[in-house]
């Protein structure tokens, strides 16, 4: 056995039990952490594979921005996940039967699968720059020449988001005090103190 | 390497792109006092746009490996989009303005849905169709919700983005589809590839156009406006009524003649069931409405159906007849929203139709004009309505199409009720307590859309010609 299929094996495996953990673990946070041992190790299956650039993204959106949102959210969400589990095995039959049914679905469309020759031909064609270089590199030659008008459009859609976002729920209170840095700099001890003598037996 | 892309051609996008992000620079720094100067310069870009747009060459050009397409075609609809944002953002400014609502945001996302209605116009494929009509509806969900203090403003926003991320997904849906069974995403490589109308192929139709259909607001995939129109900000109703329908009727027009000229048959029946659902949908269902923006929004579902029938001649008369439509269809609903914006009693804003009872006597030239746009917006001759509905029923009557025009017709005399009610009410009720006086702007639009909409018949050439010019591109 090589130690692409030794290490095929090892992301595969824990891939699974992690995925069967992040459903069955009674802590809603320890699922969450599951999740990212899950996503962690398909990243190391994209690796294996050679598509390193598919496995940073992996880690760095998914576990770096998806997953630690979803454990914000279920830490400061009290979510009382055992109420939400009761009757949760009265389901089991339908569960089980949309699950065979799906399988058979499954095997039906896979049994009798078919591709036209000219498909064979696509993965070489679709390489950018031949096989030397790394997926990243091939992505940005197309991505900011091919490919910049989408690119650029993509920019102004998610500006609009932003836009959105704020426009939507950003209220200015009209009686908060805000720190202004400046004005705090630009005080000299003119400004900011004065100096008072008081003679002893009179107050100010 | 390739070669820089002639930027020359999208200077218009360009220009609305670089505006959009400075002007949001100037907000920002400047704060909500930037509000009216923000304005003020979106307007500026906007008509700078246009002008850019209308004195660019008569060449057809394809950018970015023919993403985009720049041609008779998309100059007109852009030049037509452009006008519809700029005049209502003009409209918008007086009424934001008493309603408190004035921010410098709402310029900036008008400036960047009129950016996507340009690349929508202009798409050459199906990832441009999507990322343009993405930013023009993205920004429309925004404005539509934009009063936020309102519930039914932010329903409104809501209820649109919901169907409209429906709408999204059944064209993504559709556009894979086409891109599986057509091996390309560029309109012309898939006209290449679909000359026999597969089913696959059909179901990508379907599942497109039904997503089309949702933006120029054809039945049955009309349900959000009427709530939309009524819940959102009257501006912003404005705007929806217009440059929106324009860029959406331009994409459709593009992807059903330029993607799939060889299988016309496969799609013509489609266009002509939307289009006659759209007309009797909006005849009948506009008669019980008793507020004017519900209103105008059964009426423009119904105009929507009578542009479609040009569509479904699919000839380049049909074209034709479309685009005068639209031209005709956005002079006249500024001019009515001018008058819905000027409703305005003791300050606050009503949008009950019995609320004009009497304008004869109380403004009588607000009411001759509203009168004449609503005789035209029925379609009575001599009026620019009538012209539109006339070029589009002859396409469709020469392509053979004789029940599409039949059920046209009676539509219309069925819509010419609830038009002709507006016009008794203005003249033959009990007058009530007068308007507020019409603010400028208000009183210039409505007096050109009303003179254009009332003289159109003594001089129709120019805008007949420029239709045929931009109808000839798309064959």
């Amino acid at each position: 056995m090589s130690v692409a299929a030794v290490f095929f094996y090892l992301f595969a495996g824990v891939l699974v039990a992690s995925a069967f953990m992040v459903i069955s673990s009674r802590n809603p946070v320890h699922s969450v952490l599951f999740l990212i041992l899950c996503f962690v190790n398909a990243a190391g299956l994209f690796i294996l594979i050679g598509v390193e650039f598919l496995a940073l993204i992996l880690v760095v959106v998914y576990v770096g921005a998806v997953a630690v949102l979803f454990l914000f959210v279920v830490m400061m969400l009290d979510v009382d996940f055992v109420e939400l589990r009761q009757g949760f095995l009265q389901y089991l039959p339908v569960g089980a039967l949309v699950g065979v049914v799906f399988l058979v679905e499954l095997i039906l469309v896979v049994s009798t699968w078919a591709t036209a020759p000219a498909v064979a031909q696509f993965p070489k064609a679709a390489a950018v720059g031949g096989a030397a270089i790394s997926n990243t590199k091939a992505l940005g030659l197309v991505l900011y020449t091919d490919y910049v008008y989408f690119f650029e459009a993509s920019g102004m859609v998610l500006l609009v988001a932003m836009i959105g976002a704020i426009v939507l729920t950003l209220r200015h209170k009209v009686n908060v005090k805000r720190q202004n840095v400046s004005a705090q700099v630009a005080r000299t001890p003119e400004t900011a103190m004065e100096v008072v003598k008081v003679r002893p037996g009179q107050g100010i | 390497m390739s070669s820089l892309p002639p930027l020359g051609a999208v200077l218009p996008e360009v220009t609305l792109a670089v505006s959009a992000i400075v002007l949001l620079l100037v907000g920002a720094i400047r704060g909500e006092a930037a509000a009216n100067l923000v304005n003020g310069l979106a307007i500026a870009v906007l008509a700078a746009a246009g002008i850019l747009v209308l004195v660019a060459p008569h060449t057809a050009v394809s950018a970015f490996g023919g993403s985009l397409v720049i041609d008779d075609f998309s100059r007109f609809m852009k030049a037509l989009a452009i006008l519809g944002a700029l005049v209502s953002l003009i409209l918008s400014v007086h009424w934001l303005n008493r309603e408190r609502q004035s921010k410098f945001e709402y310029p900036v996302l008008i400036l960047i849905a009129t950016l996507g209605m340009c690349m929508l116009v202009s798409a050459g494929d199906l990832i441009a169709l999507y990322l343009g009509l993405e930013l023009m509806s993205l920004s429309l969900y925004v404005v539509a919700a934009y009063n936020r203090d309102s519930v039914r403003s932010t329903e409104a926003g809501l209820k649109y983005f919901v169907l409209g991320a429906l709408s999204s997904g059944m064209l993504l849906y559709g556009a894979s589809l086409i891109y599986g069974f057509t091996d390309s995403v560029n309109f012309g490589a898939i006209a290449a590839a679909a000359t026999t109308p597969t089913i696959g192929l059909v179901f990508g139709i379907v599942f497109l156009f039904a997503g089309l259909c949702f933006k120029v607001s054809a039945v049955p995939f009309h349900m959000w406006t009427p709530d939309v129109y009524e819940g959102a900000p009257t501006p912003v109703t404005t705007f929806f009524a217009t440059a929106p329908k324009v860029a959406a009727m331009a994409v459709f027009l593009r992807v059903a003649t330029e993607a799939f000229p060889h299988i016309t048959h496969s799609w013509q029946q489609i266009i002509a069931f939307v289009s006659i659902a759209s007309m009797v949908l909006g005849a009948f269902a506009a008669i019980g409405q008793r507020n004017i923006k519900r209103l105008l929004a059964y009426s423009s579902i119904g105009h929507m159906g009578f542009a479609l029938v040009g569509l479904a001649a699919a000839t380049p008369q049909g074209i034709r007849g479309v685009l005068i439509y639209m031209a005709i269809y956005v002079a006249m609903t500024l001019g009515s929203f001018a008058c819905v914006l000027a409703m305005r009693r003791n300050g606050n804003a009503v949008e009950n139709v019995d609320e004009l009872a009497g304008l004869a006597r109380t403004n009588p030239m607000m009411a001759l004009l509203l009168g004449g746009l609503m005789f035209s917006l029925a379609g009575i001759p001599p009026l620019a309505g009538f012209l539109a509905k006339y070029y589009v029923f002859l396409a469709a009557i020469e392509a053979g199409l004789y029940g599409l025009a039949v059920i046209g017709v009676l539509a219309s005399v069925v819509g010419a009720y609830y038009y002709l009610r507006v016009v008794k009410i203005m003249y033959f009720d009990e007058p009530a307590e007068a308007f507020d006086p019409m603010p400028g702007e208000l009183k210039a639009v409505l007096g050109l859309s009303g003179l254009f909409t009332i003289f159109y018949f003594v001089y129709p050439s120019p805008l007949i010609n420029a239709a045929g010019v931009a109808a000839r591109a798309l064959f």
